[in-house]
C-alpha cells in the first residue's frame, strides 16, 4: 500500500490539524480587538474541510494505515454535519461568547481540535483510533468548559466533567484491554472475525463487554451513567453547553456503532439486552426529572438523557432500519438542540443568562418570531408533526415493532408522552404568560438568519423527511452492514 | 380535478396559506387588515370544498377526488387524499364552520387579532386533512398537527383556568394519539409494507392482536369523541376557550373521533368491534344517561352545553356499535346537526358572554325583554339540541332510536330517556336565562344582536331547519358508503 492510499481518507483530517495550528499562530499575531479574521479563518478552514471530504469521497470502504482507519459513506457524513454543527456553534455564540470576553482564539482553536477529535472517533477502526479521538475530543471539552476561569460554577462543572469523563475513559480502557485477552487484537474487524470463531475465556468476555457498554454509556450519558450530565451543562458557559450537548453526540453515534455493530456484532444478544435497560432507565430518569428542573439548561440536560435513551432503542432493534433510524434519530437531536440552546444565547445579554424558564415567559410577546421559532424547536423535541422530530421517533418506533418488541414501543411513547409536558409547559410559557423583563430582545442578522433557517428547517425536514432519512439508511447499509 | 385544480389539496392547503399570510400583517395595527384577510381567506376556503359537493357521485362507495403522490419513499408512505360519503361532508361542514368562527371573532377579539385568525385558518386546512387523508401517516400528521393551533387558541384567548384547561386538552389527546401511532406501525409491518389506509382494510389479523390495536385506536378517538369515562377535558376546554375555540371544538373536533371510529376501528379490526360492541354501547348509553344527568345540574351554560355533546356524542357512539344501516346513517347525520346546533348554541352563548362577561345561568333572567331577536334565536337553536321534530336533530336521533330498537328494545329505552334529559336541561336553562323578569341592572343594560350576529344566527338557523325538514341531500350521500362499510364490517378478517 502506497502513501498516497493511506492519505487520501485522511486528507480532511490532515488539512484540518495544519489549519488548527496555522490559525493557533496567527491568532497570537491579531490584537485583541480582530478576533473576528480568526472566527473568519476558523468558519473557513470548516468549509474547506467540507470540499475535502466531498472531494475525497468515493463509493466505498477504504482502510488506511493497516486497518486502523476507515473512511466509507457514514463517516463522511457524518463529517459534513459534524462541521456544519460546528459552524451553527460558531455563528449561534459569536455574539454571546464576545459580551463575555470568551471570544478568544484559544476557544476557537480548541472548538477544532474537538472538531478533529471527532473526525478521528468517526472513522476509527481500531481501539486505539477511538480512544486517541475520544480523548482529543475529552480534553477539548473539559478545557473549554473551564475557559470561563472566574466562574466558580464553571470550573466546578469542569472538574465534574473531566473526573467522570476520566473515569468513563479508564472503564473504556480496560474493557478494551480484556476484549485485546479474548480476541487477541484491537482493530474491530479482527475482533469480529474471532468473535464469530469463537473465544475460549467467555468470562473475560463478558467482563470486557460490560466495561466498554459502562464505558459508551458515560459518554453518551444515559441512566445510570448520567450523572455528569446534569452538572456539566448547567454549569459550563451555554456556547461550550451547545458544543457538548450537539455535535459530539454525531460521534458517540459512531463510535457506538464501530464497537458494537462493526466489532461485537456476534455478542448483539449479549448487549441489546444491557441497552434495553438502559434505554428504559433513561427514558424514565430522563423525562421524570426534566419536569422538575426551572433551569432551562438542566432540563435540556435530562432532555438529552431521555434522547440517547430513545436513539439507543434503534441499536437494540438492529438491521438498516435500527441503526438507520439512530442515525437520523442523532442527527435529528443534533439540529434540534443547536436551536434550543441558540435561542438561550440569543435572548441571554451581558451579564444576563437567559438561562431560567422563567426567562421565556412572555417570548411571544417581546419577540413574536423568535417565540415562533422555539415552538418549532419544542415541539420537534417532543416529537409532534409535521415537525421532524415526529419523524425521528417514527423510524426509531417502526424498527422496534419491525423486531416484534411492540411491548417496548408502547413504552417508550408512553415516556413520550411524559416529555411532552415539559416542552409544552415552554410554549405555554412563551404563549400564555406575561414577560417578567421588558428588556428589548437584540438579534445580530447572522444569529436572527441561522435561527430561521434551523426553525424552518425542522419544519421542512418535518414535511419532506425522505431525503436525509435515505441518506442515513444507506450511509448505514453500505457502511455497517456489508462487512 | 376541477378547472385542473386538486379540489381536495386546495381545500388543505389555501386556508393555510391564507392563514400565513394573516400572520404575516403582524401585531394589533394591522388588526383591520388580519380580519379581512382572514374572512376572504376563510369564504374562498369554504368555496373551494363546494365542488366536492356539486360532483360527487353518490353511486360509487369508492374514493373520489383522489390525489396519490409519493412522499417519504422509505416507507411506503404517500400523500394520499380523497373523500367518500362518510368524509366529504364533514370537509364541507368544517370550511363551513371557519367562516363563522373569523365573523364570530371579528370584534370580540382585539388582542393578537392575526394570530388568533391565522390560528383557526391554519387549523380549517389540517381538519380538512385529517378527513381527507387516506395513508395512515399522513392521516397521523394532520391529526396531531390539529392540536397544536387549538392548544394556542385555548391558550392565549381562553377564561380565567386556560392553562390547565389546554394543558388537560393537549396531553389527553397526546395519549390517545401516541398508541395509535404504534398501532400503526404494528398494521404496516403486517400489511407486508403499506401505510394505505384502504390496504389495512384488507389485511388479515389475528384476533389477539385486533383487540390490542382495537384498544389503541379506541384511545385515540375516544378522548376526541369524548366518550365516558375519558371525556373530562372537555367541559374544561370547552368552558375556558373562547367562543370561536368552542365552536370548532363541538363543531369540528368532536367529529373526528367518531370519524376515526368509522375509517379506522371498524373497517380494520371489525371482529374485535364487534367483540367490544357490547362494551362500547354500554359507554354511549353511560354518556347519554349518566351525563344528560349531569348537565341538568350545571350552573354555567357553556359546560351545560359541553355535557349535552358528550350525551349526544353517546348518540352517534352507539349508532356506530349496533351495526345497522339506521345506527350508522343516523350517527352520521346526528355528528353534521349536532356541529351545527352546538356551534350555534355557543355562539349565542358567546354573544351573552360577550355582552355580560359571566357564563352563569344565574346572572341571567328577562332577557327576552331586551333582546328579543337575539331570544328567538336562542329558541330555535334550544329546541334543536332538545331534539324537536323538524329540526335537524330530531333526525339523527330518531334513526338511531330505530337501528337500536332493532337490536335491543332496552338499549332504544335507555337512548330514548335523553329526549326527556336533553329537553329538561336545555329548556330549564333557557326559560332561566330567556324568561322572566328582568332580574338586574347588567341584563336591563342589554342590547340585542346587530346585523353581524342575526346574519351569523340566520345561517346556521337555515340548516337547524332546513336539514330537519329535508334531510335527503345529505343521507343521500351518505347511502352508498354507509352501506358498503356495513358489508366489510361483516366479513371477518380472521386469518384463515
Amino acid at each position: 500500500m502506497n502513501l498516497m492510499a493511506n492519505l487520501i481518507p485522511v486528507a480532511a483530517e490532515i488539512f484540518l490539524l495544519v489549519m488548527v495550528c496555522f490559525i493557533l499562530i496567527v491568532d497570537l499575531l491579531l490584537a485583541k480587538s480582530s478576533k473576528i479574521y480568526t472566527y473568519l479563518l476558523v468558519q473557513l478552514t470548516l468549509l474547506g474541510c467540507s470540499l475535502i471530504t466531498v472531494g475525497t469521497h468515493e463509493n466505498g470502504v477504504y482502510y488506511a494505515f493497516h486497518g486502523m482507519y476507515v473512511d466509507d459513506l457514514m463517516s463522511d457524513v457524518l463529517k459534513m454535519l459534524s462541521y456544519l454543527g460546528i459552524s451553527m456553534m460558531l455563528v449561534y455564540s459569536r455574539q454571546y461568547l464576545m459580551l463575555r470576553g470568551l471570544f478568544t482564539g484559544e476557544f476557537l482553536v480548541l472548538a477544532l481540535f474537538s472538531l478533529l477529535g471527532m473526525n478521528v472517533m468517526i472513522s476509527a477502526n481500531h481501539f486505539l483510533t477511538l480512544y486517541l479521538g475520544l480523548e482529543l475530543l475529552s480534553l477539548s471539552l473539559y478545557a473549554m468548559v473551564a475557559l470561563q476561569r472566574d466562574s466558580a460554577i464553571a470550573t466546578e462543572a469542569a472538574m465534574k466533567y473531566f473526573v467522570l469523563g476520566a473515569l468513563a475513559s479508564g472503564l473504556l480502557l480496560y474493557g478494551m484491554s480484556m476484549l485485546y485477552g479474548a480476541t487477541g487484537s484491537l482493530e474491530l474487524g479482527v475482533i469480529s472475525h474471532a468473535l464469530q470463531q469463537g473465544v475460549q475465556n467467555k468470562p473475560l468476555l463478558a467482563f470486557g463487554l460490560v466495561f466498554i457498554l459502562s464505558g459508551l454509556a458515560f459518554k453518551l450519558g444515559v441512566v445510570p451513567f448520567h450523572m455528569w450530565v446534569p452538572d456539566v451543562y448547567h454549569g459550563a458557559p451555554t456556547a461550550m453547553t451547545m458544543l457538548i450537548g450537539s455535535v459530539p453526540k454525531l460521534a458517540a453515534f459512531a463510535f457506538t456503532a464501530r464497537i458494537l455493530v462493526e466489532g461485537l456484532q456476534s455478542l448483539v444478544t449479549d448487549w441489546s439486552g444491557m441497552l434495553i435497560v438502559l434505554a428504559i432507565a433513561s427514558m424514565a430518569l430522563g423525562n421524570l426529572s426534566a419536569i422538575a428542573q426551572t433551569n432551562l439548561k438542566r432540563m435540556f440536560a435530562y432532555s438529552t438523557i431521555t434522547h440517547m435513551g430513545f436513539m439507543l432503542l434503534g441499536f437494540i432493534s438492529g438491521g438498516i432500519e435500527g441503526y438507520g433510524s439512530a442515525m437520523f434519530y442523532t442527527v435529528v437531536y443534533m439540529i434540534m438542540s443547536l436551536g434550543a440552546f441558540g435561542m438561550i444565547m440569543m435572548l441571554s445579554r451581558a451579564g444576563f443568562e437567559a438561562d431560567t424558564l422563567n426567562d421565556f415567559k412572555g417570548l411571544n410577546q417581546r419577540s413574536p418570531w423568535l417565540a415562533f421559532m422555539m415552538m418549532l424547536l419544542m415541539l420537534s423535541m417532543a416529537g409532534i408533526p409535521p415537525t421532524v422530530g415526529f419523524y425521528a421517533k417514527f423510524s426509531v418506533l417502526n424498527a422496534i415493532v419491525q423486531t416484534g418488541h411492540t411491548w417496548l414501543a408502547v413504552v417508550a411513547v408512553m415516556f413520550s408522552l411524559i416529555g411532552a409536558f415539559y416542552y409544552l409547559r415552554i410554549i405555554k410559557l412563551m404563549y400564555f404568560d406575561a414577560p417578567e423583563s421588558h428588556v428589548p430582545i437584540v438579534v445580530e442578522s447572522d444569529t436572527g438568519l441561522l435561527i430561521t433557517l434551523n426553525g424552518a428547517g425542522v419544519l421542512i425536514l418535518g414535511l419532506m423527511p425522505g431525503t436525509l432519512m435515505s441518506i442515513c439508511a444507506v450511509s448505514v447499509q453500505q457502511s455497517l452492514l456489508l462487512h | 380535478m376541477i378547472f385542473g385544480l386538486p379540489v381536495i389539496s386546495v381545500a388543505i392547503w389555501l386556508p393555510i396559506l391564507f392563514g400565513i399570510l394573516v400572520l404575516a400583517t403582524g401585531d394589533d395595527k394591522n388588526a383591520p387588515l388580519a380580519r379581512l384577510l382572514a374572512l376572504v381567506g376563510s369564504v374562498l376556503g369554504f368555496l373551494v370544498t363546494l365542488p366536492l359537493y356539486t360532483s360527487f357521485d353518490t353511486t360509487t362507495s369508492n374514493m373520489q377526488f383522489v390525489e396519490l403522490h409519493d412522499w417519504i419513499n422509505r416507507f411506503n408512505i404517500h400523500y394520499y387524499l380523497g373523500v367518500d360519503g362518510i368524509s366529504m361532508l364533514f370537509i364541507l361542514l368544517n370550511s363551513f364552520f371557519t367562516v363563522i368562527v373569523v365573523l364570530a371573532g371579528w370584534k370580540v377579539i382585539e388582542k393578537r387579532v392575526a394570530q388568533y385568525m391565522a390560528a383557526f385558518l391554519v387549523m380549517s386546512g389540517v381538519v380538512n386533512g385529517v378527513f381527507a387523508a387516506l395513508d395512515s401517516i399522513l392521516f397521523y400528521v394532520f391529526w396531531e398537527a390539529m392540536l397544536i393551533p387549538m392548544f394556542i387558541i385555548i391558550g392565549v384567548w381562553g377564561g380565567p383556568n386556560r392553562i390547565y384547561a389546554t394543558m388537560k386538552f393537549f396531553l389527553y389527546t397526546l395519549l390517545g394519539s401516541l398508541l395509535m401511532l404504534v398501532a400503526l406501525i404494528y398494521l404496516y409491518n403486517l400489511s407486508g409494507g403499506s401505510f394505505a389506509i384502504l390496504d389495512f382494510h384488507r389485511v388479515a389479523i389475528p384476533m389477539t392482536a385486533q383487540i390490542l390495536i382495537f384498544i389503541a385506536f379506541f384511545f385515540a378517538f375516544a378522548v376526541k369523541v369524548p366518550m365516558f369515562p375519558v371525556h373530562t377535558w372537555l367541559p374544561d376546554a370547552h368552558v375556558e376557550a373562547p367562543t370561536g375555540g368552542s365552536v370548532v371544538l363541538a363543531a369540528i373536533m368532536l367529529k373526528v373521533g367518531a370519524y376515526g371510529f368509522l375509517r379506522f376501528s371498524m373497517p380494520i379490526t371489525p371482529d374485535a368491534s364487534h367483540k367490544m360492541a357490547g362494551f362500547m354501547i354500554a359507554l354511549s348509553l353511560i354518556a347519554i344517561v349518566y351525563i344528560g344527568l349531569v348537565a341538568l345540574m350545571q350552573s354555567d351554560m357553556k359546560k351545560l352545553v359541553a355535557y349535552s355533546s358528550i350525551s349526544h356524542m353517546g348518540f352517534v357512539t352507539l349508532g356506530l356499535f349496533i351495526f345497522n344501516a339506521y345506527g350508522l346513517e343516523g350517527a352520521l347525520l346526528q355528528m353534521l346537526s349536532h356541529g351545527f346546533v352546538a356551534g350555534a348554541l355557543f355562539l349565542c352563548i358567546g354573544v351573552l358572554y360577550d355582552r355580560m362577561h359571566s357564563r352563569k345561568i344565574a346572572d341571567y333572567g328577562g332577557v327576552a325583554n331586551k333582546m328579543p331577536v337575539f331570544a328567538a334565536f336562542f329558541m330555535l337553536f334550544a329546541m334543536a339540541n332538545s331534539g324537536l321534530p323538524g329540526t335537524s336533530a330530531f333526525v339523527g336521533e330518531f334513526m338511531v332510536l330505530m337501528g337500536a330498537i332493532k337490536v335491543n328494545f332496552w338499549y332504544a329505552f335507555a337512548a330514548g330517556s335523553t329526549l326527556v334529559f336533553g329537553a329538561a336541561y336545555t329548556l330549564w336553562m333557557y326559560k332561566r336565562v330567556i324568561f322572566g323578569a328582568v332580574t338586574n341592572h347588567h341584563v336591563a343594560e342589554l342590547t340585542d344582536i346587530n346585523a353581524r350576529e342575526i346574519l351569523i344566527m340566520s345561517i346556521l338557523a337555515i340548516f337547524v331547519l332546513g336539514m330537519g325538514v329535508y334531510p335527503l341531500p345529505f343521507a343521500e350521500i351518505l347511502h352508498t358508503s354507509v352501506n358498503d362499510l356495513l358489508v366489510h364490517v361483516a366479513q371477518s378478517k380472521l386469518p384463515l
